[in-house]
């Protein structure tokens, strides 16, 4: 028992709770505009801070080897994979979920695009095709739908949504 | 995932103090620099990649295109496989490298992989990506189960009896074709290797992949002045229309004057267990005529050394095929 209140009373003065502890490193993220003064070991990707330190389960694990593209998320306004991505690297950062794109009542255009085209079934994949789609309306893409399939190719849908997934993203390029 | 101490070392020379401390900066590397992540972090959570310590270099300004003096183009280490592709003096001069970059992964993962680390490309054999498996290039002396194993995508050009993993790497192709020159700083100063000579083959050190050392960095890639006139073309055939690795693939660069080759240069991805340059294929049009027969030589004698795989007889004729495709592309410009 003594160690145990031991480890628990150096947790509380700030020291190592475990030997793992020993490499954890300070990490100053901003996430849909609010800051979070976190502590993580260096293993932890961008998905796992996101989703168990900070509590945004928007962003979702699907393959979690950057092959299915559900964990899409914004740094500086880009897409990227958040689980081929160490939280460390993104100290200062500006990053961008699902959450902050909009909300039920004031959905990002993309968002309600969605809904009006019926771009999902399950909806596990979602929110990665949602970032990835508003990411792409920044990138070079030729008008046709050929081309968003092309630039889409990085997120997979399971439910085999594609085609309304498409006809929702040309809806907002067309409107734009 | 094993543990590691992340470290962000203030300049390039603390990162190569750092890495210098290596055992290698080959398979089994105690340090290694991180860049995108792509493959890295990938094969650290496969535990493939056990580094002890993990440099992050992405913030050392290496992410700059620049014009040389003598009108070639000067790509740092770090600058985002997106933002090359995209360059405007890429898409101007040196087409088929950002024809290549566009083939390869998806949008969210050009974002993140960088030039360098592009270089530096694992094998997508599955028997490496797999800790139960025997590897000769994992695990040296192991074994490979690929030879008897599952190999379709395996290598039909440059393999040993200890290794017949293909590099995956698209830019890579494109950059052998361009003859583009790797800039080096490590322990001992600064030096320069051409692309051909920095993958090796496997022979019987497949865990062995390029020439770096402990402690080197790759600071930028120049690409020599642009050929003039010269019509470039990444052809790239897979399983999927998108998204997927090469079966095989053709990296052409040519100038046709009066009907007949002036300037070629081929590489070829996919096939091989390098970035594969067919100095034969470009003998074989050198100042001959720009019609399907010579195409047709010159793809035998670019895939005349060609040992398939059990699983893969279809990509030697695959390969000549995209090749002969490749340089009809560019020959009608």
């Amino acid at each position: 028992m003594a160690t145990t209140f031991d480890s628990t009373m150096s947790t509380r003065a700030g020291k190592a709770e475990n030997p793992a502890d020993a490499f954890a490193i300070p990490l100053a993220l901003r996430i849909n505009g609010k800051e979070y003064s976190l502590r993580v070991d260096p293993r932890t990707t961008l998905l796992d801070c996101i989703r168990e330190s900070v509590e945004l389960t928007g962003t979702k694990k699907g393959c979690d080897h950057g092959q299915c593209g559900a964990c899409t998320v914004h740094v500086n306004g880009r897409r990227v994979l958040s689980c081929l991505s160490l939280a460390l690297l993104h100290d200062g950062l500006e990053i961008t979920t699902v959450e902050g794109l909009g909300t039920p009542e004031a959905m990002h255009p993309m968002q309600a695009a969605f809904l009006t085209c019926d771009a999902y079934q399950c909806g596990y994949c979602t929110s990665g095709q949602i970032m990835s789609a508003v990411a792409l309306l920044n990138e070079p893409c030729g008008p046709d739908d050929a081309a968003v399939k092309e630039l889409m190719s990085g997120n997979i849908c399971r439910c085999g949504a594609y085609a309304n997934i498409v006809a929702a993203i040309q809806q907002v390029r067309k409107r734009a | 995932m094993h543990n590691f101490e992340f470290i962000r070392p203030a300049d390039p020379a603390a990162a190569i103090n750092a890495a210098a401390q290596s055992n290698t900066a080959q398979q089994g590397a105690e340090v290694r620099f991180l860049a995108g992540g792509t493959t890295l972090v990938d094969l650290m959570k496969l535990n493939v990649e056990t580094p002890t310590r993990v440099l992050d270099i992405n913030r050392f300004s290496l992410d700059k295109i620049e014009d040389t003096s003598d009108g070639g183009l000067k790509i740092g280490a770090t600058v985002r496989n997106s933002d090359l592709a995209n360059h405007a003096r890429v898409l101007g001069d040196y087409a088929v490298l950002s024809q290549a970059i566009l083939s390869g992964a998806s949008g969210q993962i050009r974002n993140m992989a960088t030039t360098a680390g592009n270089l530096v490309q694992r094998t997508r054999c599955v028997y490496f990506r797999d800790t139960a498996m025997p590897c000769n290039k994992r695990e040296p002396g192991t074994g490979c189960p690929a030879i008897t194993g599952s190999n379709r995508t395996l290598a039909i050009l440059g393999a040993s009896d200890h290794c017949i993993a293909t590099n995956p790497s698209d830019m890579c192709v494109a950059m052998a074709a361009l003859e583009a020159v790797i800039h080096v700083q490590g322990p001992k100063g600064t030096r320069t290797i051409r692309i051909g000579d920095f993958h090796l083959l496997p022979g019987d050190t497949p865990d062995r992949e390029t020439v770096l050392e402990s402690g080197d960095l790759i600071t930028d890639v120049t690409l020599p002045p642009p050929i003039a006139g010269s019509k470039q073309v990444y052809l790239k055939l897979r399983d999927r229309a998108s998204y997927e690795f090469a079966l095989a693939s053709a990296a052409v660069v040519m100038t046709v004057h009066g009907g007949n080759v002036s300037y070629i240069r081929i590489a070829l991805g996919g096939v091989g267990t390098k970035p594969w340059t067919s100095p034969e294929a470009a003998a074989a049009l050198a100042g001959k005529p720009a019609n399907p027969a010579t195409f047709r030589d010159a793809a035998e004698a670019a895939l005349r050394d060609a040992k398939p795989q059990s699983e893969n007889k279809f990509k030697v004729e695959l390969a000549k095929r995209c090749l002969e495709h490749t340089l009809q592309m560019a020959a009608n410009g």
